[in-house]
């Protein structure tokens, strides 16, 4: 029996805030649009943002698209691409009156005016006072503009396939993208969706990482689709982490505990902070509270049985400032951990938040590839869009309130390009067999039977060895350990087996092929951070411990045919204004 | 005994069914839900389970402030269940 067939304008892998907003883009310019999506719309990982979405309106603060691009070049630590960043802080105000018009209830004044709070690293005048230019939905922002965009998208006839998992992008010979593979959870049945052009919206991969703050969902997969279709991934050493995360659980303890009076203490019952910062204390850096606590537990000064993580003490707040100033960190030691933290201290370690890096992409969403002497050529029919991709407006770091903005920005202009793409392309291009039949191979790839590895235990050990050799302490020999590691792990995984080969809701497969994604981009994440000799932004080096704009002022490119490294130069002149060249970065 | 080890197999594929709808856009959801399914399912009678695949259809915000004691649920039944869920996780085995 042949696979079935399904022909759209667009297809969109992933259903995030991203995903939608293009969709939703397409669908209103009556384009017919697939959006293929692994869990429920809804419960994409954009649910999650709690923060807000940036945008200068100046509602309660003077503010400038201009004094907020200068804030994303700055907390980029220069490695952003200026174009990208105007282009995105230009059209910040206009996507955040369009989400008002989809229905997202922004917090509000009492002036009617959308409410804006102030977040580290905003400044008006370039880099003087505090601007305050994030909207927010209360703390439920990313639920609200999900939740707004799929309603809006079901009104718009966007055509869902939901707990559909894409396996792999399809090309003909030209590099032409035509659509992707997919297969139905619930059957198992293999789909070919074909699409004149394709959207990767897939999200991060901060489930490459033991101790992370995202959903299990998070891994990787239209990244690893873009590698395995011979594109690269872009800045992959770029990864955010957050010192205070729940030791072996990754939820965040918010540096407001450290900030009320919580301090660090290792397994002598040590202030360990007073060493690596004498002034700061526990109060700082991100990065330097990060490796001082990896360091604790790598030399023997651990907690717990294992000595795997240092723990965080709060007691001597007393249980009124704990009630009134920490009351979620309560909820959350009690709900995950069963422990109070006004009795006992609360293990922790340093947890995984964002990806940086992600599949090229110009402003236009388009995804670009070094192309003999053009580092970014566009590959015709795909785009990238929201974490997935990397556009880049974080570069080495990203700002809070950025992300969101990110996602709507980009999916938006993606669909755009698309809605004049299409005005020209008509007819779809023939199916290219041989690209149907390799995914089709990696899928079946999985009914193998016999003796194996199990997909849990590998995927385990590769976030511990992730955590261990490419978190926030990197040397070259840590990393290169690490490679090895990685490598060894990806050659285990050919011979893992499945040991439920039904069909009906088999997870355990879809299991299987996000660890091949995971792996695919644990390598490339790896590799790049090997290959940057400097420190800068998220990316820390014990070995180089400063930025080198010399020979490092450069986007990494990783290939994983040929398991190697490529550089191609920052855009540091922005579409209109003067660039913003490179300073020391203090705040 | 886990879930699945004590599920009859025509139950299996239910319970792999719910396994997916746990996975959720939060961290904490998916960790309390499928502590949940591993260890405290198969200890719901008939109603409770029921209760509980009603549970899963509620957004992720709601279903995290319920799960993590910031809302009540007027429906005793939910409030049943969600506090054996909670109880669960401070408790998997």
């Amino acid at each position: 029996m042949g696979v079935t067939v399904r022909k759209f304008d667009a297809l969109i892998i992933g259903a995030g805030g991203a995903g939608l907003r293009a969709a939703l883009q397409l669908a209103n310019a009556e384009a017919s649009v697939a959006v293929v999506s692994k869990v429920f719309p809804t419960r994409s990982h954009t649910v999650a943002a709690q923060g807000g979405v940036n945008a200068a309106l100046a509602n309660v603060l003077p503010d400038s698209w201009h004094w907020h691009m200068y804030d994303t070049v700055k907390g980029s630590d220069w490695l952003g691409d200026q174009d990208a960043i105007e282009y995105m802080c230009r059209a910040a105000p206009k996507v955040v009156y369009e989400l008002e018009h989809f229905g997202v209830p922004f917090s509000r004044l009492d002036n009617g005016n959308i409410y804006q709070r102030a977040f580290g690293g905003q400044s008006q005048h370039f880099g003087k006072e505090q601007a305050a230019r994030t909207c927010a939905a209360a703390d439920r922002t990313g639920h609200a503009i999900l939740h707004s965009l799929y309603q809006q998208n079901i009104r718009a006839k966007t055509h869902f396939f939901d707990e559909y998992f894409a396996v792999d992008l399809l090309k003909d010979e030209e590099g032409y993208v035509l659509g992707a593979l997919a297969f139905e959870i619930l059957t198992g049945e293999p789909i070919v969706i074909e699409a004149k052009t394709t959207l990767l919206a897939t999200g991060g991969v901060g489930q490459l990482f033991r101790t992370c703050t995202n959903a299990l969902i998070n891994t990787g997969d239209g990244m690893s689709m873009a590698l395995r279709a011979g594109i690269p991934l872009q800045d992959m050493e770029f990864f955010q982490f957050h010192p205070t995360g729940i030791a072996g659980r990754g939820m965040l303890i918010t540096e407001g505990a450290r900030g009320e009076g919580g301090y660090l203490l290792n397994a002598d019952g040590e202030r360990f902070m007073e060493r690596y910062a004498p002034n700061a204390k526990d109060l700082a850096s991100r990065d330097v509270v990060s490796r001082a606590i990896y360091t604790e537990v790598k030399e023997g000064r651990g907690c717990g049985p294992e000595k795997d993580y240092v723990l965080l003490q709060l007691t001597h707040l007393g249980r009124d400032k704990i009630m009134q100033r920490l009351p979620g960190i309560r909820e959350t030691c009690i709900t995950f951990l069963g422990l109070d933290p006004i009795d006992h201290p609360i293990p922790i370690y340093p947890t995984a938040h964002y990806t940086m890096g992600g599949i090229p992409t110009n402003r236009f969403g388009q995804v670009v590839v070094p192309v003999k002497d053009t580092p970014e050529d566009p590959v015709p029919g795909l785009y990238a869009a929201g974490e997935a991709a990397c556009v880049s407006v974080h570069g080495a770091n990203r700002l809070g309130g950025n992300s969101l903005l990110d996602i709507l920005v980009f999916g938006r202009a993606a669909a755009n390009h698309i809605i004049d793409v299409l005005e020209h392309n008509r007819y779809h291009r023939p199916l290219h067999q041989p690209a149907v039949d390799a995914a089709l191979e990696r899928f079946h790839r999985w009914d193998r039977k016999g003796d194996g590895e199990h997909v849990d235990q590998l995927r385990q050990e590769l976030r511990k060895v992730m955590e261990a050799h490419c978190g926030v302490f990197r040397t070259e020999e840590v990393m290169a350990e690490g490679v090895a590691k990685v490598k060894a792990i990806a050659e285990r995984v050919k011979d893992a087996v499945l040991r439920d080969h039904s069909k009906v809701f088999n997870t355990a497969r879809v299991e299987a092929m996000e660890l091949e994604n995971l792996v695919d981009c644990a390598l490339a994440t790896v590799q790049s951070a090997l290959g940057r000799k400097e420190s800068r932004g998220a990316h820390s080096r014990i070995d180089y411990p400063d930025r080198d704009d010399t020979h490092w002022l450069k986007h990494t490119l990783y290939f994983k045919h040929s398991d190697s490294l490529d550089y191609k130069p920052v855009r540091t002149k922005p579409m209109t204004v003067e660039s913003f060249p490179p300073k020391v970065r203090v705040y | 005994m886990t879930t699945d080890e004590q599920l009859a197999s025509s139950d299996v594929e239910a319970l792999r069914r719910l396994r997916w709808s746990c996975r959720r856009g939060m961290l904490e959801l998916d960790l309390l839900l499928e502590a949940f399914l591993k260890h405290g399912f198969v200890k719901l009678d008939a109603r409770g389970r029921e209760t509980f695949e009603r549970l899963l259809d509620y957004p992720d915000t709601t279903l995290l402030q319920l799960l993590m004691g910031q809302m009540q649920s007027s429906d005793r039944d939910v409030a049943h269940v969600v506090e054996f869920i909670r109880q669960t996780a401070r408790h998997p085995s």
